[in-house]
């Protein structure tokens, strides 16, 4: 039986019912877990000497406004010494997204966990230190969401280069 | 360098004040370190042996803004990095230039959206636009040269 | 306008010891504008004397907005943004969004252009490499190896030039192979670089491994464990100096990379010096993949003939109808991916670089993450000068390799 296989039947057998799917794509392994067993499943995952996840490689999230569940929070977990990846996904309602940290597991989920927080919005329970990271400290919003525009500025072509360029604040001094 | 030497054996040159003013001022502009992202390395490049920016007076870079006389915006300013630019142009003693180099700092760059400031003339005054993503070493260099030749032809008024 | 860049020290009541706020140890900041930062990095330290007692990166002063740009563009348009995330290593950067557009839509890639992609993803590695060489040397003092390295670095410029017109920003991999086939050239321009580069390599190695002051200045500098280190998330060579051999090449190799020989080096301390040897190793053994692919290069074509994702060659748009209707449909609208989610990684000269691609089934990606390992390089740094002196700072962050591209994408 193979690694990813042992580690999605420990999953289900510690979790049965939140363990809410298992999908395969392009031979990739993601199992989707309900929000409150995501502490002890990666503490499952990184101790258990048959699976021995060590590795937190990614930790992201994706916005799925307006749909409900609105975000995913994506973990990519690797084993350093069987050399496999394997994905959990977490859905989040728009209403209550939070979740615990898994700071304690995975060193580095610090800094991700504050980028998400950063960028989405989500906060996690527990965590060390939670404030904005890659937006300066007064920022308001939360780039990454859906609803939040581009921003994007109205390209100056030469019919409307004058206009814009009445309006563009040039440094004086 | 444009000077009229009536007695050239004993060591004496004429000249305008202007002309002797704008001259020193070229020939040992110190740029302030102001690397930021992509277009830093390719600074660096032309700083270093096979593009050699030394050979224009820029021997050595700065870190000090108060050591400086020109600013190279090498990268793209972010609204974050914004208030730092203004600071440190502040800080700068006068006479003072600044480069914008590579596409980014000019106009905004390949970058469109809510992080990145669309030209870093809305912050601080350019003396020069270096076009390129990143410019070549050669480029930033003609960059320098169009530089020299503004300052050689600033006048007593345009002073600061 | 200054109001927000001033930290006070209410916020970082948390991160900093008791001393701090009875006044003991003082609070310096190592601003975002530093020549030793290697970029837009700004630490605050909390010093007792010259001693670290505490640090607290801030970083954010490069962030560009990249992941949520690419969602407003289409998948062949979004590759480019890619070469300006981690600057110094583009073609890694290029190579892991193909792999990940490849995977998710199920493309084919060559031959040919699998062995020229290792090609040119080596080459990247030296000129990284060598850029780290000139400014961890700079900044430990010895300052002639930035000038040697440097001239190193132009050789291979020429190369990528040569292949694709542009220095540094190729954007030269593309999805299905690579952008257009090699000119004639390239072949001997590449064996020329293998010819030289073994003696400079040496070159550089007397230069510093055996200087006493360089020694002194990195020996014992800076460690960290291995578990330690797996625990930060560090990877590529900073991992690798503290004995744990995680090489993705050869893991899980990618793009045919378990055709060719080459060891991976592995250090024991995990300290400044260990971790500058593994660059310098390293730049040896991409030498001798670079020389076993070159040799042993096939034919053929360099990118896929799937016409619905590769659009055709100009020469058939005059006499197909298909060609014509294929240019244009993947010029208007670009093409479509199946909707699902994929993860890749690649490693880059820092580390791992991993790409997690998720697709709505349209044209433009739906979400776009890149895992760059120079965040969690930085996240470590607090770990690693703690106890040391301010004048040690300097040599471990220009050990660890980090770009601040990369970090704040």
């Amino acid at each position: 039986m193979s690694q990813i296989e042992q580690a999605v039947q420990a999953l289900q057998k510690s979790f049965q019912d939140k363990v809410l799917s298992v999908e395969e794509f392009r031979g990739q392994t993601t199992v989707n877990l309900d929000r409150a067993v995501i502490l002890d499943a990666c503490k499952l995952l990184h101790d258990e000497a048959a699976l021995q996840f060590d590795f937190l490689a990614a930790l992201t999230a994706v916005d799925y406004w307006p749909q409900e569940p609105r975000f995913t929070l994506v973990y990519q977990l690797y084993s350093i010494p069987k050399r496999v990846f394997l994905g959990l996904g977490v859905p989040l309602q728009s209403e209550s997204a939070e979740i615990d940290t898994v700071e304690s597991v995975y060193a580095n989920a610090n800094w991700h966990e504050r980028e998400i927080f950063d960028l989405f919005g989500i906060t996690f329970k527990g965590h060390s230190d939670l404030r904005r990271i890659l937006m300066p400290k007064d920022w308001e919003g939360h780039p990454l969401r859906k609803d939040y525009p581009l921003g994007y500025e109205e390209v100056q072509f030469s019919f409307n280069f004058d206009e814009i360029d009445d309006r563009k604040p040039y440094a004086k001094e | 360098m444009g000077v009229e030497s009536k007695l050239g054996n004993m060591g004496v040159v004429t000249t305008t004040l202007e002309q002797v003013v704008n001259w020193s001022r070229t020939r040992a502009m110190w740029p302030m370190l102001f690397g930021l992202a992509c277009c830093a390395i390719e600074m660096m490049a032309a700083q270093a042996s096979d593009y050699d920016m030394s050979r224009f007076g820029m021997e050595l870079m700065r870190a000090s803004p108060r050591q400086s006389d020109l600013m190279i915006v090498a990268g793209r300013v972010t609204r974050k990095m914004a208030p730092v630019l203004r600071r440190l142009y502040n800080q700068m003693p006068d006479p003072k230039w600044v480069i914008a180099m590579g596409d980014c700092c000019s106009c905004g760059g390949v970058f469109n959206n809510y992080a990145i400031v669309p030209g870093v003339d809305e912050i601080v005054p350019v003396d020069v636009y270096v076009a390129g993503c990143p410019p070549r070493p050669e480029g930033l260099i003609h960059g320098i040269l169009t530089l020299y030749e503004k300052v050689k032809s600033e006048g007593i008024k345009t002073w600061s | 306008m200054h109001k927000e860049m001033d930290t006070t020290l209410e916020e970082l009541r948390h991160l900093v010891s008791d001393r701090a706020i009875e006044g003991e140890t003082m609070l310096l900041n190592m601003g975002p504008q530093h020549p030793s930062t290697h970029g837009v990095l700004r630490l605050l330290l909390e010093l007792d004397g010259e001693r670290v007692v505490n640090c607290v990166p801030d970083i954010g002063f490069l962030h560009t907005g990249i992941e949520k740009t690419m969602e407003a563009k289409t998948y062949t348009q979004a590759l480019v943004l890619t070469d300006r995330m981690d600057y110094l290593n583009n073609l890694g950067n290029n190579l892991c969004y193909c792999m990940a557009v490849e995977k998710l839509i199920d493309l084919d890639v060559p031959e040919r252009a699998q062995v020229i992609r290792v090609i040119l993803a080596e080459l990247q590695r030296i000129a990284s490499h060598l850029v780290f060489l000139a400014t961890h040397a700079l900044d430990t003092g010895a300052m002639s190896v930035f000038l040697y390295c440097f001239r190193e670095r132009e050789l291979i410029l020429d190369i990528f030039e040569m292949c694709s017109g542009q220095r540094m920003m190729t954007s030269y991999i593309r999805p299905g192979g690579l952008w257009r086939d090699v000119p004639a050239g390239f072949e001997d321009a590449v064996r020329d670089f293998i010819r030289i580069f073994p003696k400079r390599l040496k070159q550089y190695s007397d230069l510093l491994s055996g200087n006493p002051i360089y020694l002194s200045r990195t020996k014992g500098i800076g460690p960290i464990s291995g578990p330690d280190a797996v625990r930060w998330g560090l990877s590529g060579p900073n991992l690798r100096a503290t004995g744990v051999g995680f090489d993705l090449r050869k893991s899980n190799p990618y793009s045919g990379y378990e055709q060719y020989e080459f060891d991976v080096p592995v250090g024991s301390n995990g300290d400044v010096y260990d971790r500058y040897q593994m660059r310098l190793q390293e730049m040896g053994q991409a030498l001798r993949i670079v020389e076993q692919a070159l040799d042993n290069l096939p034919g053929g074509p360099v990118r896929s003939d799937n016409r619905k994702y590769v659009p055709p060659p100009r020469s058939e748009i005059g006499t197909s109808m298909e060609a014509l209707i294929h240019h244009f449909k993947l010029w208007t609208e670009g093409f479509s991916a199946p909707e699902g989610a994929v993860y890749v990684a690649v490693e880059s000269p820092r580390g791992e670089l991993g790409c997690y691609l998720v697709s709505g089934g349209g044209p433009k990606p739906y979400r776009v993450h890149f895992r760059t390992p120079s965040f969690c390089t930085i996240q470590a740094i607090p770990t690693l000068v703690r106890g040391f002196l301010v004048a040690d700072i300097v040599a471990i962050i220009s050990s660890l390799d980090a770009v601040l591209g990369d970090t704040d994408r």
